[in-house]
């Protein structure tokens, strides 16, 4: 990246990214990502040179809508089920590290 | 029982329906190709402890008179990007390393239903990112036809497999060309149907706007019969379509018998080639034209401007929403978790977690999705993108109203060496240049072989889409084109491959199938 | 925060313009939950369940499983939309509300954004003094609830200081219109009472809607209420704090006051007002400060790509808005005039946010007065003295059926109210507690006459009063009955018996 070009990431951000992303990064990453994302950004951002106002956006490759479920009750996961991948339970319910936010 | 693996698909099918085979012999000769083959190949992550009872029972049931379907018997390795309830299911991640889900993905309901046998879950990129497989993290898979390379990815594993006749058929899954390219470079066959043609639900998300589960196989009529098993409509997924398909088989197998094009406009997309195509790409490709068009097809160029900016599109609505869906790996439900020293707060616990599960691509591409989506950013990238998407639609649109199908080659390269291009994300991302507007678009795409490179002796492979819904199209015309390359090779082009069970066949010399082995 | 450090309520609507906002969370009642066939916690009758026993792999955003609406859930915010007034949204999309905390099973939220199903609706709210205020709504979207967290350890079972949490995913999923309101000004000194007034305005429309079971305490309608000042005159808007979750429709208006005097204070003191999340403490009646809004905030929002655009015909459009229940202003005035209240006493139960339960009794079976009397009387200062709100304490059936008790002349009203007590402790209904607590009233009359003939050998002058006309009199003997029952007796019936005893006893000689 040239002065003239100066890379659209820098660590900081990078950071900002990671944290957002909740991936404890080690400095050593988000260096190299940074330099890795700089070049990858600058390569797709030419995208906005045809995305024009007048084209709309597809968010769905084949256009459908309206797709609901009956409101009727199915099969459940037992309790086991429901916790056998758990890394960690107490009793029927999964169990985590103390929480330093708030509910958002 | 070499005679049993070199099989396709639909051959087994024959003898077990008359019972000339059994299903255990049929699947005892492929779990003794894996314990001879897979140390070298790598393509499984997990061989199955059940496959032989399976296959017992469904020769229990064919001895008392059941009537089962075409593919009962017949042994299937499925990609682990797919939910088993009786297998760990990781997709390639340290994250989700031993995880037993406690649900079958639909697509696996449906092969266990119609009485395949699941013979294991094969290799591929850590959550479907990447085109070498050597994303995954428990080690890359190797190309059957030399195991100095790359089998293609993500769906690496399932296309080495088929390759080197460890299984006839596989399951994959295609975001940005994970069935095709692979396909491409083993000489296999893969087919990304129509997007909502086949449940998603079940396959571990890489970005659901994209993704489509599909067949891997040899011949094109083997592809048919599994998507016929797994497709159709599943109302545990939203972008599932309600709709009555045609069956596959019999679209492929007049393709096979009528052994003309005439009538059938090939569109040759203009984009979708020359610069950044290997020279043996290019020119077998161009003889597979010629043989199309001698074969009485009409062969039209056609221009879709858009598609030059498909991959950047496709590398901002795939980290953006990969970003999203990997988002769950947290561990708090399932899978890994790492305490960072200290402990710490779960934040931190997560944090951790994810620093020490995800791959340097799965990072890469979470970090970039997160910034595609922040604010300030989202109509920059995000919302760009999805008007890039309706550009190539249009595009699509016009090709296809001047051509029945649309052709290009399915990968720019044959296999390159192991560890090329790992430390390169930009020439890695190229390798799907021909195959992500089909997933942008949602419309299907085959890949299939067409030769190998002479400069290499690598397998080549060329693409085959259709419009949205008309996956039958292209079982015909790929079943068609393939029985035509084959009558130009004399026989078919993993009967090259050094990993064909049967004696060496005497060569036939043909400059088609000849090239210079590096 | 002391009270020291609030303004008096006058001088800070003095000086200050308030600003109000509400964000009301409701739980919709379907059998099933939004995006997944689990049995739904807060359907009808249905409870919180054991732990992890409502979930399927959706629920638990296992990998590989899709959402999928549940038609149900679209049917009921589009009827709750109608009936706030709102416009339907010809298409409407789902969107992913992206951040990371445990009791969000995918680490994203499926909620809507740019496309909510309703917008620009508007309410009536009529307040104690009678005056209506029109609140206008910005939009109702749909989203999904998430799962529930214990905090274990610590000293006060709250997250700060807890060591451990626990996670259960049941509520993962249930269905949720959010209402958002435009900003509100002009409310002046009537702020405190609107928050009330326009809370129990939700929760009227939709019991009426039959959408929700509304249950405030249950959790069913959450409110988080907006609050900045504005100083007079200087066309300025204040800063904004959101005190979240005040679950009782007391707290809402406790919380508004709290927020407002707050507020001024340190306005006043030349302060400024941090944006942030406030919560409320209902045992001190205060606001603490939570989290400030940040770059944190960055839920990048975008189409949730498993789901697919909602567009509901204008024919279903039209067959909910014809089966909506009449707008509450003329429930109102059809309800007054069905019970023949006089307009203090109707005021009465409309300000004291229970006029859902009043409906509910009479329909149960009670007399219009009978049901006011005792929501408005007895239940209400049981709620005001244990701060919670009336209708989290007895059913309405179960009031009816004390009614019915009083009128046929089992119980005595101070019985009813010991019967009343039990309910409300939990010891079954309100039969149960009479056969439990025994406290039936003595019927038998030969009990009743031994009684009376004791009262009056202690006090011979009174059957002379009776005979003289003095017919007062007779409430000395009334009471020493009581007394000797313990209560049980039916006044009524004992001075019937005194006076019989009296002029009995006269035309024998």
């Amino acid at each position: 990246m040239s002065a003239t070009n100066p890379s659209p990431l820098d660590a900081a951000q990078v950071a900002h990214l990671a944290n957002l992303a909740r991936i404890a990064l080690t400095p050593e990453e988000i260096e190299k990502l940074t330099g890795e994302l700089g070049v990858i950004i600058e390569s797709i951002a030419k995208v906005s040179e045809v995305a024009t106002p007048d084209v709309p956006a597809t968010s769905h490759p084949i256009r459908l809508a309206n797709v609901f479920r009956a409101d009727v009750p199915g099969e459940t996961l037992t309790v086991e089920q429901a916790l056998s991948g758990a890394p960690e339970r107490d009793g029927d319910r999964f169990k985590v590290s103390a929480i330093l936010g708030e509910e958002q | 029982m070499s005679e049993l693996i070199s099989l396709t698909a639909a051959e087994l099918s024959e003898k077990l329906s008359s019972r000339e085979v059994s299903s255990v012999e049929v699947t005892q000769a492929h779990l003794d190709r894996i314990a001879e083959v897979d140390g070298d190949v790598h393509a499984f992550l997990h061989v199955s402890a059940t496959a032989l009872k399976v296959a017992a029972e469904v020769d229990g049931a064919r001895n008392l008179g059941a009537r089962l379907s075409p593919l009962a018997g017949v042994p299937v390795a499925i990609k682990d990007v797919l939910c088993t309830r009786d297998m760990p299911s990781t997709a390639g991640s340290r994250i989700l390393e031993g995880w037993i889900p406690p649900y079958d993905a639909t697509v696996v309901q449906r092969l266990r239903a119609a009485k395949l046998v699941p013979l294991g879950k094969t290799n591929m990129d850590e959550f479907a990112m990447g085109s070498s497989t050597e994303h995954s993290a428990f080690g890359p898979t190797r190309n059957p036809w030399d195991l100095e390379r790359i089998p293609g990815g993500s769906g690496g594993g399932s296309a080495a497999a088929v390759a080197a006749f460890e299984t006839p058929l596989a399951l994959g899954s295609d975001t940005g060309g994970s069935i095709r390219q692979p396909a491409a470079v083993t000489g296999t066959v893969g087919m990304k149907p129509t997007y909502g043609g086949v449940s998603r639900y079940g396959a571990i998300a890489l970005a659901s706007s994209l993704d489509q589960v599909g067949p891997v196989s040899r011949t094109v009529l083997d592809a048919a019969l599994l998507h016929d098993v797994v497709g159709g409509h599943d109302p545990h997924d939203s972008t599932s379509l309600d709709r009555d398909w045609p069956c596959f088989a019999d679209a492929a197998r007049a393709g096979k018998a009528s052994g003309s094009l005439t009538g059938v406009r090939v569109g040759v997309v203009r984009e979708l080639g020359g610069e950044g195509f290997q020279s043996g790409v290019s020119s077998r490709y161009a003889e597979a034209l010629d043989l199309m068009a001698a074969a009485g097809a009409d062969i039209v160029e056609v221009s879709a401007p858009s598609f030059t900016y498909a991959i950047a599109a496709y590398y901002l609505i795939l980290p953006a929403e990969a970003s999203s869906n990997l988002a769950k790996f947290d561990s708090v439900r399932f899978g890994l978790r790492v305490n960072p020293p200290g402990g710490g707060t779960v934040e931190d616990v997560m944090a951790a977690t994810r620093e020490a599960g995800f791959g340097p691509e799965v990072k890469r591409r979470i970090i970039l999705g997160t910034y595609a989506l922040s604010a300030g950013y989202y109509d920059a990238y995000y919302g760009s993108a999805q008007k890039v998407r309706t550009l190539i639609q249009r595009d699509f649109d016009s090709a296809f109203a001047k051509a029945d199908v649309l052709v290009s080659p399915a990968a720019p390269t044959t296999a390159f060496k192991l560890g090329e291009k790992l430390e390169d994300p930009l020439a890695m991302y190229l390798n799907d240049v021909a195959t992500i507007p089909a997933n942008l678009a949602g419309v299907p795409g085959m890949g299939l072989p067409m030769g190998l490179a002479p400069e290499d002796g690598l397998p080549t492979g060329i693409q085959i889409m259709a419009p949205a819904f008309e996956d039958a199209r292209i079982y015909t015309v790929g079943a068609t084109l393939e029985a035509l390359l084959e009558e130009s090779w004399g026989r078919s082009l993993l009967s090259h491959s050094p990993r064909f069970p049967l004696d060496p066949l005497p060569e036939i010399g043909d400059a088609r199938t000849e090239g210079t082995r590096k | 925060m002391s009270t020291a450090e609030l303004m008096d309520f006058d001088k800070a609507i003095e000086l200050f313009e308030p600003v109000l906002g509400f964000e009301v969370h409701v739980e919709l009642n379907t059998k099933t939950k939004m995006f997944s066939s689990a049995p739904n916690p807060a359907a009808p009758g249905a409870d919180a369940g054991e732990p992890n026993t409502m979930v399927t792999p959706v629920c638990l955003g296992l990998p590989g499983s899709l959402p999928v609406v549940n038609e149900q859930a679209i049917r009921f915010s589009i009827s709750l939309g109608l009936a706030l007034g709102c416009d339907i949204a010809p298409s409407s999309r789902f969107a992913r509300k992206n951040y990371f905390y445990p009791d969000l099973a995918k680490n994203y939220q499926i909620s809507q954004y740019d496309e909510p199903i309703a917008h620009d609706g508007a309410v009536e709210v009529e307040l104690p003094n009678g005056r209506t205020v029109r609140v206008e709504i910005e939009r109702a979207h749909m989203e999904e609830d998430a799962g529930k967290l214990t905090h274990v350890g610590g000293a006060t079972g709250r997250i700060q200081g807890a060591d451990y949490s626990l996670v259960d995913y049941n509520r993962a999923g249930v269905p949720l219109v959010e209402i958002v309101t435009k900003m509100i000004s002009g409310a002046e000194h009537d702020a405190p009472e609107l928050a009330k007034a326009y809370v129990s305005t939700i929760r009227d429309i939709v019991v009426a809607l039959g959408i929700s079971e509304a249950r405030m305490e249950r959790g069913n309608l959450r409110c988080d209420a907006n609050v900045s000042l504005s100083p007079r005159g200087s066309g300025k808007l204040g800063t904004r704090t959101e005190t979240k979750n005040v679950n009782s429709l007391r707290s809402v208006e406790r919380a508004i006051r709290f927020e407002i005097q707050r507020q001024a204070a340190i306005l006043a003191a030349g302060g400024t007002i941090i944006q942030e999340t406030r919560h409320w403490h209902e045992d001190s009646g205060t606001t603490s400060a939570g989290r400030p809004k940040s770059d944190a905030d960055d839920y990048r929002y975008f189409p949730e790509p498993d789901l697919l655009p909602v567009e509901p015909s204008a024919a279903l459009i039209e067959e909910l808005r014809s089966a909506l229940p009449e707008p509450p202003a003329e429930r109102r005035r059809r309800l007054k005039d069905a019970w023949g209240f006089t307009d203090l006493e109707f005021q009465d139960v409309v300000n004291s946010g229970l006029l859902v339960e009043v409906e509910s009794t009479v329909a149960a079976g009670a007399s219009p007065a009978q049901a006011r009397k005792w929501w408005t009387g007895e239940i209400a200062r049981i709620a005001n003295q244990d701060s919670v709100d009336p209708s989290s304490l007895v059913s309405p059936s179960d009031v009816a059926a004390l009614v019915s008790l009083v009128e046929s002349g089992e119980l005595t009203d101070r019985l009813a109210r010991q019967v009343l007590e039990g309910v409300i402790a939990g010891e079954g209904s309100p039969a149960d507690v009479v056969e439990k607590r025994g406290l039936k009233v003595v019927s038998d009359d030969g009990a009743l006459i031994a009684a009376i003939d004791e009262a009056l050998a202690a006090q011979p002058d009174i059957l002379e009063k009776i005979r003289d006309g003095k017919v007062q009199a007779a409430g000395a003997v009334i009471g020493a009955v009581m007394k000797a029952m313990h209560g049980q007796a039916d006044a009524a019936r004992v001075r019937e018996l005194v006076l019989e005893r009296a002029t009995g006893s006269a035309a024998e000689r």
